[in-house]
């Protein structure tokens, strides 16, 4: 077990091996996140009216749905980093709606990994960097950061820009630098939205085929927004936000979870 | 199954469901009149229309049919089923968000059920895709590509459900 994954057990519960021992669980149990009946307003615009929704541990779930359906900020709802005006969001079972922010935030840097459609990387920053910066906010040691960050470069055929600076890389680059900072702590949740939304679509795939892979790889469960069929074609399943509520539909039997190596 | 569900609306005459389905389904290729009256023969035999009485005038165009209890479930099985996820079937998914808005049904359901059996198939050729060859991707993405554009239609046509409804019940 490595130092980081050592400090979430930390955060979830007490012995060594708790990390896995709560995702263990959290397959018994099915979920692995939920929100229940989660409504939330921006001033008189509602955004999500009753939204519920479950997250099985492993699965890699697409939320597709017209453009201002309340997407985005169910997203942000369940990654604790917006509050619900109502509902209840559970992480393992646990309520983290009521967390205090500290608390919220650090589950944020030790479970969760994020990909957005713009703007995420430190331009100033080295594409490498920019890669090792979540291990560095969990305090490993720089040198151990920027050597685990590089091995995403051979992986994710991003070998050329690992030193430049991420102000001047295409689209396609900054979005698999993106694509590797989120993963390069090993979340135990993946949070995308929109993350090939500025891509063309054979490159839009290729960052699918790693992400994809890449999560099966490390169990890591992925919650994808995303307005593209062929990307939610990626997915286990999908769901459907309408007017800020869920559908979700169980045509398909659901793989069972991949197991962390 | 296109004439069952323009009789479910009222009971007509073989023209009248013939001229109908011209204006809707047609597409500038008219269904033969032995057609019409062969199909309806045929759902008459099989329990689903009952024929009238023959009216003044007399000639098999004055006839009266009427679906029965078991045309109108059939009906409404085949509107509630998604179509196997094929390219190329626009015609078969207009006809079923047609006649269901036609008959005061929701359109909704269906678009939804064809939407989720739409994207299975998409997973399972992306899955393909990712496992297989070169050759297979390519096949793949040509089923891909097709489904995608139904699926674009799927949801456009949603968005627009009310306005179609008006017009088509006009
Ligand atoms: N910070 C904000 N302030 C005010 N209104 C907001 C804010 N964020 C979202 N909204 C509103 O909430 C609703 C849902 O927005 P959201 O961003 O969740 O939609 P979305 O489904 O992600 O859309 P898109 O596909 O366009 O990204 C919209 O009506 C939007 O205008
Ligand atoms: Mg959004």
């Amino acid at each position: 077990m490595t130092a980081e994954t050592a400090q979430t057990a930390g955060t979830a519960q007490t012995a060594g091996s708790a990390g896995t021992a709560a995702r263990a669980r959290s397959d018994a149990a099915g979920a692995l996140i939920e929100a229940r009946d989660v409504t939330l307003a921006f001033g008189p615009t509602p955004a999500l009216r009753g939204a519920s929704v479950t997250v099985r541990a492993g699965e890699i779930l697409a939320v597709m749905g017209p453009s201002g359906s309340g997407k985005s900020t169910l997203l942000h709802c369940l990654a604790g980093i917006l509050l619900p005006d109502s509902g209840e969001i559970l992480l393992d079972g646990r309520r983290v709606d009521t967390m205090r922010e500290n608390a919220r935030s650090a589950l944020r840097r030790d479970r969760f990994g994020f990909v957005f459609q713009f703007g995420q990387l430190v331009p100033e920053l080295s594409a490498e960097e920019n890669v090792a910066l979540p291990l560095l906010l969990r305090g490993i040691p720089r040198a151990e950061a920027l050597a685990r960050a590089r091995t995403w470069f051979t992986r994710l055929e991003l070998g050329a820009t690992r030193t430049r600076r991420c102000g001047e890389l295409s689209g396609g680059q900054a979005q698999r630098v993106a694509l590797a900072r989120a993963l390069v702590a090993r979340p135990q949740v993946l949070f995308a939205d929109e993350p090939t939304g500025a891509l063309d679509s054979l490159t839009g795939e290729h960052v699918m085929d790693l992400l994809v892979a890449a999560a099966r790889e490390q169990g890591t469960t992925v919650i994808l927004v995303t307005h593209e069929p062929r990307v939610a074609a990626y997915a286990d399943r999908e769901i459907i936000v309408r007017d800020g509520t869920v559908t979700s539909y169980d045509l398909a039997p659901v793989p069972p979870a991949p197991v962390a190596s | 199954m296109a004439l069952l569900g323009l009789l479910e609306r009222e009971p007509s005459h073989g023209y009248d469901l013939k001229r109908d389905y011209d204006a809707y389904f047609g597409r500038g290729k008219p269904l033969p009149f032995g057609q019409v009256y062969a199909t309806l023969g045929r759902l008459a035999r099989d329990g689903k229309v009952l024929v009238g009485e023959a009216e003044p005038g007399a000639g098999p165009d004055r006839k009266r049919y009427v679906i029965t209890e078991q045309g109108v479930s059939e009906v409404e099985a085949w509107l509630h089923e998604p179509v196997a996820p094929e390219p190329h079937l626009q015609t078969v998914l207009f006809v079923k968000v047609v006649l269901a808005l036609m008959s005061g049904r929701s359109a909704e359901g269906y678009l939804d059920r064809q939407r989720a059996a739409h994207l299975q198939r998409m997973r399972e050729l992306t899955a393909l895709k990712r496992t297989g060859g070169l050759v297979d991707a390519l096949l793949a993405d040509h089923g891909l590509f097709h489904l995608e554009a139904d699926l674009r239609w799927l949801e456009l046509t949603a968005a627009r459900l009310d306005a179609l409804a008006a017009a088509v019940r006009a």
